[in-house]
């Protein structure tokens, strides 16, 4: 169906925990974006804790700030957020597993002043497909991949925990589906 | 030709809360998950989401409320919408204008939702009929007829407390005749699968046949509360009375207001819910109301996340 290679998720993540481990000074507190980037967050808070401490990990779901709420609703399984840190001052890095147009990251960054004022926000993705529709960059990213704007970059995760990336044609995914729609 | 229920679209998407009648469990589980999401935005130094931002929403309370006017003005706030109360005993019903007339001029106006309070059964309805499509209505309380935004913070509430409605005995005590929110709970737990429903009450604050509604009646309090798990209490409707259903309001008590003696009946991690506004020793009696087992106040809070829920829903289908 799709010819185009993929790269394998799992040494993608290995990348993406190598930049973020060179910053080990940072002390970041770690908030995964419903619902690739939660699992990727939750493999990153294990690697990262066992050698510092960390605040306990935040995830957040973008549903009630998008801005195309408009045009397709309401997801129709809405996660809840959850912060269980004080925001104020923290110096936060969000996970997500696709970066393309960064209408989540603008949504997310949105929510998260709801909940205080951080002292920075960082951002870790798995892949930077590029097509930026906003002024937003990466700080860590697995890899950067160029890919026909008509394809879904889908990002799973399967039963024994292995991060898998797979191609799909926009038409063939649910509408509304949060994590494909980057 | 199939009777459609007017609530749904014809993709069986919901664009009118009009009542938990008819209402697929899928939509019904869907409002309650979305609220749980909304939850912990309530819980939030700043308790505001822009999802509804630049929409102007209506509350059309033909009848007093306070405490429904006000969970609905909050929510609606809280989604970032406009809100407009029209409190319509004081203003053009009392000059003559139809309910129709009064929803053509708001909508002139821009609305994008009503919310409608009314003592007369089925004016929601009407209203849902009438507008363009894209308007949404959501019923906060016709007659006896739906309520239908309090059964589904009855039901979140149940399910907050108990996690699951497929083992439970559930029983709604008081004045199920004229009752919205009676009708609304019934429907609402039946399809969520809740295997025992009790109805106690009186004969006369009754409907006829109510055993139709997949309920079981009981008269007797004492042995309808044996090993109930929820109970919700019904407020005792003086002002819908008419002719005398009851001797007194002490004689209502000492048979159906429910006592710390009578709730031991029941088993002992029961939840008591009522929906407001209470009738201290009249169906139920203070001890209760502000006892360890009492949801009461819970209920009001989580009424917040399922109308921001239900709002939220029913924006984002546009047409």
């Amino acid at each position: 169906m799709c010819n185009i290679p993929l790269p394998d998720a799992e040494i993608l993540y290995d990348q993406l925990v190598k930049r973020i481990k060179a910053d080990s000074d940072k002390h970041y507190a770690l908030i995964g974006i419903h619902t690739g980037g939660v699992w990727l967050a939750e493999r990153l808070y294990q690697e990262l804790s066992a050698s510092q401490p960390l605040e306990p990990l935040g995830t957040l779901s973008v549903s009630f700030y998008r801005d195309d709420f408009d045009k397709i609703g309401l997801h129709a399984q809405v996660k809840p957020s959850d912060i269980p840190f004080a925001v104020d001052g923290a110096h936060i890095l969000l996970v997500d597993d696709v970066l393309q147009t960064g209408r989540t990251i603008r949504a997310a960054i949105n929510e998260l002043f709801d909940y205080g004022r951080p002292a920075s926000i960082s951002l870790a993705a798995l892949v930077d497909r590029g097509d930026r529709e906003l002024p937003i960059c990466a700080q860590y990213i697995g890899s950067e991949l160029q890919l026909p704007k008509e394809k879904i970059l889908v990002f799973s995760r399967d039963n024994d925990g292995r991060f898998n990336l797979d191609l799909e044609n926009k038409k063939s995914v649910k509408k509304g589906k949060e994590n494909m729609l980057v | 030709m199939i009777n459609r229920n007017p609530q749904l679209d014809k993709n069986r998407i919901l664009q009118h809360l009009l009542t938990t009648e008819g209402l697929p469990a899928s939509i019904l589980l869907q409002i309650l998950d979305t609220a749980e999401s909304f939850v912990g935005v309530t819980e939030r130094d700043v308790k505001k989401v822009p999802l509804l931002r630049g929409k102007s929403i209506f509350n059309l309370f033909f009848e007093p409320s306070t405490r429904t006017r006000t969970t609905f003005e909050i929510a609606a706030k809280r989604l970032s919408a406009d809100v407009f109360n029209l409190n319509i005993a004081v203003s053009a019903q009392t000059k003559g204008e139809t309910l129709l007339d009064t929803v053509d001029n708001l909508s002139a106006m821009n609305a994008d939702m009503f919310v409608v309070r009314h003592a007369q059964s089925g004016a929601a309805h009407l209203i849902a009929k009438h507008v363009k499509p894209g308007i949404h209505v959501i019923n906060a309380g016709d007659g006896r007829h739906a309520h239908p935004t309090q059964a589904l913070l009855d039901m979140f509430t149940i399910r907050r407390y108990k996690k699951e409605f497929h083992n439970l005995r559930i029983a709604i005590v008081g004045d199920i005749m004229h009752s919205r929110v009676a009708r609304s709970q019934i429907h609402a737990l039946t399809t969520l699968g809740v295997p025992e429903v009790r109805v106690i009450a009186p004969r006369t604050l009754l409907p006829g046949k109510v055993e139709r509604l997949g309920v079981h009646v009981f008269h007797d309090m004492r042995e309808g509360l044996k090993d109930i798990d929820v109970l919700m209490m019904l407020r005792l409707q003086k002002e819908r009375m008419q002719g005398a259903l009851l001797p007194s309001s002490e004689e209502y008590f000492k048979y159906y207001g429910l006592t710390q003696e009578k709730l031991k009946l029941a088993r002992p991690d029961a939840i008591v819910m009522h929906p407001g506004p209470m009738n201290r020793g009249v169906e139920i009696d203070s001890a209760v109301a502000d006892g360890n087992q009492s949801v009461i106040l819970p209920q009001v809070t989580y009424g917040i996340a399922v109308r921001m829920a239900v709002m939220s829903i029913l924006a984002g289908h546009q047409i």
